[in-house]
Parts: C-alpha cells; structure tokens; sequence
C-alpha cells in the first residue's frame, strides 16, 4: 500500500533534481505506516521538506562543517583513535617487549619513536597507552554527564528542601579528599583478595582462557582508576547544569511549555537542558582533558596505571624524568596528550557555537 | 541576603562533621595499621604504642575521644609516624607554603584568565579572538607535570635565569606561581569568554548599546558582572583542584608545602595526619564554596535560592 503510493508520489517528478535531504525525508515519511494516509501521501511530504523543518541538530551539524578548526580537529582525533586501535595490533613490536641489550635508544626507522629505558618500542606504547587514557577520559566523561546533567536537573529544577540536600550532597563530596579517596580504594578494592576482584574474574572468564591469570590484574586496578575518576567527576557538571536551570527556569518559554501541561521530566530534560547545551557541552569537552589529567596525575603519582600498562600520563611523567638524556620519551607521549586535548577543546567550542539556538538568528 | 550568607557559612559545620566522620571510620575500616609496614615490633610495645596513640579502644570510644579532643582542646593529637611531632605543628608550619602558592596562582589566574577571556569575546571570531583562545588552549592542554619539566630545563638550566627550586625569595616564586596558575587561567578565559559570549547577546546590552553608551562602558558596566557568573561557578571546585594540583608542583620544585602529606599519610595509614588534612581541605573547600553561592547570589539577581 505504501510502496505503490510512494512510486505514484514520486514518478510524476525528476527524483534526481531534489536535494538529497528531500529524497530521504519523501522516504522516510513514505516508509512509516500510518504517516501516509492512502491518496493524500503528498501534503506530509511536501510541508517537512520546506526549509524550515531541519531539526537544530542538522542545522548544528551544518554550522559545525563550515568550523574548519572543529572539523581539522575531528579529523585528527579521529586519526589517533583508528592509530589506537590498529598501531598495537598490527605493530612489530608488543608494547611491553622489552629488549635490555637495546636499552634507550632516539628515533630511528627501525623505532619511529624511539625506545625507553627498557627498550621497548616506543611506538607501540604510546598508542597503546592511547588506548587507556581514551578509555578512561570517555568512561569517566560519560558518567559526569549522565549523572551530573540529572542531578543538576532535578535539583534546580524543583528547588526548595530537595535541591537542598541534592546540592548538600554534591557539596560533601566536593570535599572528600578525592586523593584520600582514590588511596583508600587502590588500598582496599584493589586487592588480590577483596570481593571486587573476584567479581572481575568471574566477569572476564568467559572472555578469556584463564581467569586467575596474573596478568589481568594490573587491568582489574585499572576498572576501580576508571570508577574512582568517574563518580567524582559528575560533581562540577551537576553545580554548572544547576546554575543554568536556575536562572532559564524562571524564563517566559518555561511558563509556556508548563501552561499547556509539559510534565516536570519533560521540562528539563525537553526544554531546559537542550537550552543550557551550550554550559554542557563546553564542560564535557573540559571534563575529557580533565579526566586525562587527573589519570596521568595519579599516575605521576604512582596510584594510576601500573607498569607494564602505559597511558600518556604514564608514558609523560617517565620522560619528565629522564628528559635532559632522553627528550623524545617526554616529546612524544606530551606531544600525542597535547594534541588530543587541543582537539578536544578546538571541537567542543565548534559544537558550542553551532548548537547555541541563540545564535540562530545571525 | 545577610541571613542567607551567614545560613549558607553555618551548614559547613555539619557537612564538614559529616566529612571528618566517614573518613575517621573509613581509614580504620582499610586493612592495615600505622605500625604495619615497618620491621615486627614485640607484642609488648606494640601495646603501648597502640594506647599512646588511642588506638586499643573501641573504634566508637577512639572517635568519641577524638572528637572531643579537637571541640574542646582544638588539638588533632600527635603524627603516628613523625616521631614527636603533633599534627597541628605540621600543619602550622605547612600550610603557609601551600596557601602562598595556592593564593598567588590563583590571583595569577584570575589576572590573566578574565581579561582575555572578555578581551577574546568582544573580537569574537576575529584572529584576535583566534589567537587568544589558542594561548588558553594550550594552557588547558599541557599537563604541569610537563610544562613544569620544560620550563625549568629552559628557564634555570640553560639560562639561568630563574631559581630551579625551593621556596624563599620571590624569584623562587615565580616559575612554580605560574606553572601552577596557567592551567587555571587558560580553564578561567575559556569560562569567562563563553560567558560573556552569551551576555552580549541578551536584551539589557542591546538597550545600553542603543542609548549610546560607549561599548567599553557597556561591557565594562554591563556585560561584565553576567559574564562572571560561569568563571565565578568554577572557582570553588578551580581553587581545590589548585590545592590538589600545586601537589605536582609541590613536588617538582621542593617546596616543603602541605601537598606530600596528603599522599604520605594516607599511604601510612598515619590516622590523626589523615584527619588533620581532611579538616584543613575540607574546611577550605567548603568555606570556599560557601562564599561563591553567596557571590553568586549577589551577581545575579535573577537567581533565587530560597
């Protein structure tokens, strides 16, 4: 029924002079059952194609293509994470292969970046380390938003005595050392005997020949880094989501969309978050480097990835150290951590001023 | 409004209560003790050591002690593994470096960070706008941990131009102060111009612009105070993030702060130094939090926090 409508619609014209936006809409508006009524299929059709239709995420996209710094960064983020997947799989080199004969040696066509202390490619572990702090910046990022956005939310939403304690609660946080806090849980989860450690190997076993390998530990210490950074990084989101709810609430679109009976859950995560985007996305794309940071802070440290596992902190703050006899093992990992996080920022301000619908105007 | 401030200053007593109470039972939960980790003591002295330091009691009667040792007396009792000397005393001589770096790259941060974030936005997608705004991302981009490495290398090792470490006169100052301070100042510009980015467009600065008002006094005047309102959001969590990040810097310039007891009482399990730290940031922290809610208010009306 929909499919013999769909030809009648679109024989008459040239289908291969329409935009392509066009074509897709007439086609997905075609395909649905129900959006079609049967002989009337053209008026659908031709009012979503009128311009005013596009959605503010298509329109944000075409603003975010002509931003030729975002998308350069895009681009070249893109570049690492496919080197982070590939480069260790398919290096010559394993990124804990040492070879003490070798030892330190600069950048050659043998190692494009050089060998450390122990000999070890260079190469193979700073895209190996890529891949751990990509892992840890993105889990940790993901949870500040998912957390932090609703907790922000609902507390500067409904006010009053809730907002109150939620906001109680983020402030006692704030203050647990998060040092202390990140010590206390290496000390007491990461530990061969706890619980949490036999959880993981009962979720890994399947995945692995055998669980009660030595080697997965250091990657088991490396889940409770993932969670210690995750849970307290939400906390600054929820502060700023909460400052922006409160002063859009009292805004006259908010007592419209309430005055023809927009439910509460629907009013922020509809209406009032959407319009404090422009915060959020600025803060998530300073939570990714961030939560970079704070990985290779703790590992500068020595409570963060554990040798042989290397992230860039890992990888940076060893070349710190040695810099003044061997510069390329500060200059590459710095240099990949660097440019990630640039890109990072160069894209979050891109997203922020193609989705900021106050600039729609001009 | 003066209710509300002296309201919002008076729940950090309970929050900090809250605080001290969960770590105090948090660190005796974690195996271990503070006697531990050094060659085997005999039982017997091991026994007196426990109840020098209060630690054979009950854990509810170590806490009730402890408690009313720090209310009454102000005093957080004696380190467990700095032989003779009190947590108070370490902390008295401590803090003064940590507070000097902490304060001075915080007002570094500030100076630099909000004029070029203002500056950036008003030439918003201009090449000065561009140039600005790649300054505060390299800022945001370079870890200290590297940026700290390099500039002494630079600075003390090939020029000889400034001091490569310890904490005395003010040329000591100034590399630490401002590899401490860039990454906030960088973090403050890309606030500050997103702020005032979204002020400029409102209602009130087209009004001011229309009555002829130059555009220095509009922004100055006008715009500015609103634009404040994300950097001044940050500085609460900005600020105790510049404690814990001074803690790097701490490190590499050997300045005998506060930073290295935070990791090396924990990892001891010294308990009252643990405490005596937890009191100390928490107390600033929310002390510091406390007073941006109370700016927050006073800097946009709008906002209502009752």
């Amino acid at each position: 029924m929909t499919t013999s409508s769909t030809s009648q619609n679109e024989s008459p014209e040239s289908p291969e002079k329409k935009e392509p936006e066009v074509v897709a809409l007439a086609e997905a508006a075609s395909l649905e059952p129900g959006a079609t009524a049967p002989g009337g299929a053209e008026p659908p059709v031709a009012v979503e194609a009128l311009p005013q239709g596009t959605s503010l995420w298509k329109d944000a996209y075409r603003r975010l293509k002509k931003n030729r710094a975002a998308m350069a960064s895009a681009v070249i983020l893109a570049v690492i994470v496919v080197g982070c997947i590939f480069v260790p799989t398919f290096s010559s080199y394993r990124y804990d292969h040492a070879n003490l004969a070798l030892g330190p040696t600069p950048p050659s066509w043998a190692h494009w970046m050089g060998t450390d202390f122990f000999g070890r490619d260079l190469m193979a572990r700073v895209f190996f380390g890529g891949r751990i702090s990509f892992g840890v910046a993105l889990t940790a990022t993901f949870m500040s938003f998912a957390i932090g956005v609703t907790w922000g939310g609902v507390a500067g939403y409904f006010g009053g005595k809730l907002d109150s304690i939620l906001m109680r609660i983020v402030d006692v946080l704030y203050t647990f050392p998060f040092l202390i806090f990140v010590i206390l849980l290496m000390v007491f989860f990461a530990d061969q005997k706890s619980p949490l450690y036999s959880a993981f190997k009962a979720v890994i076993s399947p995945f692995v020949e055998s669980s009660t390998d030595q080697s997965h530990y250091p990657i088991f210490q490396l889940v409770i880094v993932f969670a210690a950074i995750g849970c307290i990084s939400w906390l600054t989101m929820s502060r700023i989501v909460r400052g922006q709810v409160l002063s859009l609430k009292s805004q006259p679109f908010i007592e419209a969309a309430r005055s023809i009976g927009v439910g509460p859950g629907a009013l922020i995560f509809r209406h009032l978050v959407p319009n404090a985007l422009g915060p959020i996305i600025v803060y998530t794309t300073l939570t990714i480097p961030e939560v970079m940071m704070t990985e290779a802070f703790l590992s500068f440290l020595g409570l963060g990835t554990q040798e042989p596992l290397s992230s860039w902190g890992l990888l940076a703050s060893n070349g710190a150290d040695a810099m003044d006899y061997y510069p390329w093992q500060l200059f590459f990992p710095g240099l990949f951590l660097a440019v990630t996080l640039f890109c990072f920022n160069f894209l979050g301000d891109g997203l922020r001023d193609a989705l900021d619908p106050r600039m729609r105007k001009d | 409004m003066i209710s509300y401030a002296v309201r919002r200053l008076l729940w950090v007593i309970p929050s900090l209560w809250v605080v001290l109470t969960l770590v105090f039972f948090l660190v005796r939960v974690v195996p271990g003790g503070p006697f531990d980790q050094e060659r085997q003591i005999p039982e017997e002295v091991r026994k007196v050591l426990e109840d020098y330091y209060d630690l054979s009691a009950p854990v509810h009667i170590q806490y009730k002690n402890w408690l009313v040792r720090l209310v009454l007396h102000q005093d957080l009792g004696p380190t467990m593994r700095y032989a003779n000397r009190s947590v108070g005393e370490i902390i008295r001589l401590s803090l003064p470096y940590s507070a000097q770096l902490g304060g001075l790259a915080a007002l570094l941060a500030l100076c630099i960070g909000v004029p070029l974030g203002v500056y950036a936005a008003t030439k918003h997608n201009t090449a000065r706008d561009h140039v600005a705004m790649g300054i505060a991302m390299t800022g945001v981009s370079v870890p200290r941990f590297v940026l700290a490495p390099v500039l002494i290398l630079v600075l003390s090792l090939k020029l000889y131009l400034l001091p490569a470490a310890r904490w005395e006169t003010w040329r000591h100052m100034v590399l630490p102060v401002f590899c401490a301070g860039l990454p906030m100042a960088a973090y403050i510009a890309r606030l500050a111009r997103a702020g005032m980015l979204e002020v400029i467009r409102s209602d009130f600065i087209r009004t001011a612009r229309a009555k002829g008002l130059s555009e220095r006094r509009v922004i100055l005047r006008h715009a500015l105070k609103g634009a404040l309102l994300p950097v001044v959001t940050f500085l609460g969590p900005g600020l105790s993030g510049l404690l814990v990040g001074s803690l790097v810097i701490e490190r590499i310039f050997n300045i005998p702060g506060m930073g290295r007891y935070l990791v090396e009482a924990a990892s001891n399990r010294d308990y009252n130094l643990v405490m005596g730290v937890v009191l100390v940031y928490g107390v600033l922290v929310m002390v510091l939090n406390a007073v941006v809610d109370i700016l927050y208010k006073l800097l946009d009306p709008r906002v209502t926090l009752e």
